[in-house]
């Protein structure tokens, strides 16, 4: 299942700002249910943010970012319109990704 | 075997279809990704330390890195913290938590024309030091302050 993220991204001064939201739980492995048992882990591995397919930010985390895990960054040299997409992969394999164009 | 796909009201070639589309979706990722190795053993290292030595040896202190983490979390399941680096040549990021079971919370890579400026929420499991490290120029720099917190982020 594929997730979502919300993202802005805004162009102040010829530099981009973007804001990525994902919906994610982001499950340590090291919680317990009511009964005890452990919840298996469920986080985001590996993030990458493109601007017209270009990788602009790639990161990679643990089980220590919170649940539905905010990003924020900027970069240079875009303009009004260009695309901007940010995507992860998590330790399930599942995948997630928005895209937005530049305002 | 067909009677079977009829039967569920896909045909075969609808089916051979689908799995193309799946394999498709599941092959592109995998390139996308593979361009940037993950330290696996850094994400796994027990104690600040080990986390070190993971990513390159204990770092340098540096007063051109500006951390933005609050002085008291009331909830440390999300904990903004906000790295910048005026130092030039910034290539990585890294955004460690002390006294969490594994430290290393993410690494970001900086590539050229992204500002050396990151923007993300950590759980901290307890009151401790967040570290914001910088990779430039192939050395490691790192700034740190210690954060409070109220209610522990490993919802015990």
């Amino acid at each position: 299942m594929a997730g979502k993220i919300r993202i802005r991204a805004q162009l102040t001064d010829g530099v981009t700002e973007v804001k990525a939201l994902m919906k994610h739980p982001m499950e340590t492995g090291q919680r317990k249910d009511a009964a005890g048992n452990a919840i298996p882990a469920h986080f985001i591995k590996e993030v990458t943010a493109t601007h017209n397919g270009k990788v602009v930010l790639s990161a990679q985390w643990g089980a220590a970012v919170s649940q539905n895990p905010f990003l924020g960054f900027s970069f240079s040299s875009a303009a009004i319109g260009d695309d901007v997409t940010v995507s992860y992969l998590d330790n399930k394999g599942e995948t997630g990704s928005g895209s937005t164009k530049i305002k | 075997m067909t009677k079977q796909f009829a039967a569920a009201g896909v045909s075969r070639r609808g089916l051979l279809r689908i799995g193309a589309m799946m394999a498709a979706a599941a092959a592109l990722p995998v390139k996308v990704w593979a361009a940037m190795a993950r330290p696996e053993a850094a994400f796994i290292a027990t104690g600040l330390d080990d986390t070190f030595a993971q990513i390159g040896g204990t770092p340098e202190v540096s007063a051109d890195i500006i951390l933005e983490t609050p002085d008291i979390a009331e909830n440390g399941a999300v904990v903004p913290a906000t790295v910048t680096s005026n130092i030039p040549n910034t290539t990585k990021i890294f955004v460690l938590v002390e006294k969490n079971p594994n430290p290393l919370a993410a690494m970001f890579e900086i590539p050229e024309g992204t500002a050396a400026n990151i923007q993300t929420r950590v759980k901290v499991a307890q009151t401790c030091s967040i570290y914001g490290v910088v990779e430039a120029d192939g050395k490691l720099y790192m700034a740190s302050k210690e954060t409070k917190v109220t209610l522990g982020g490993c919802g015990g």
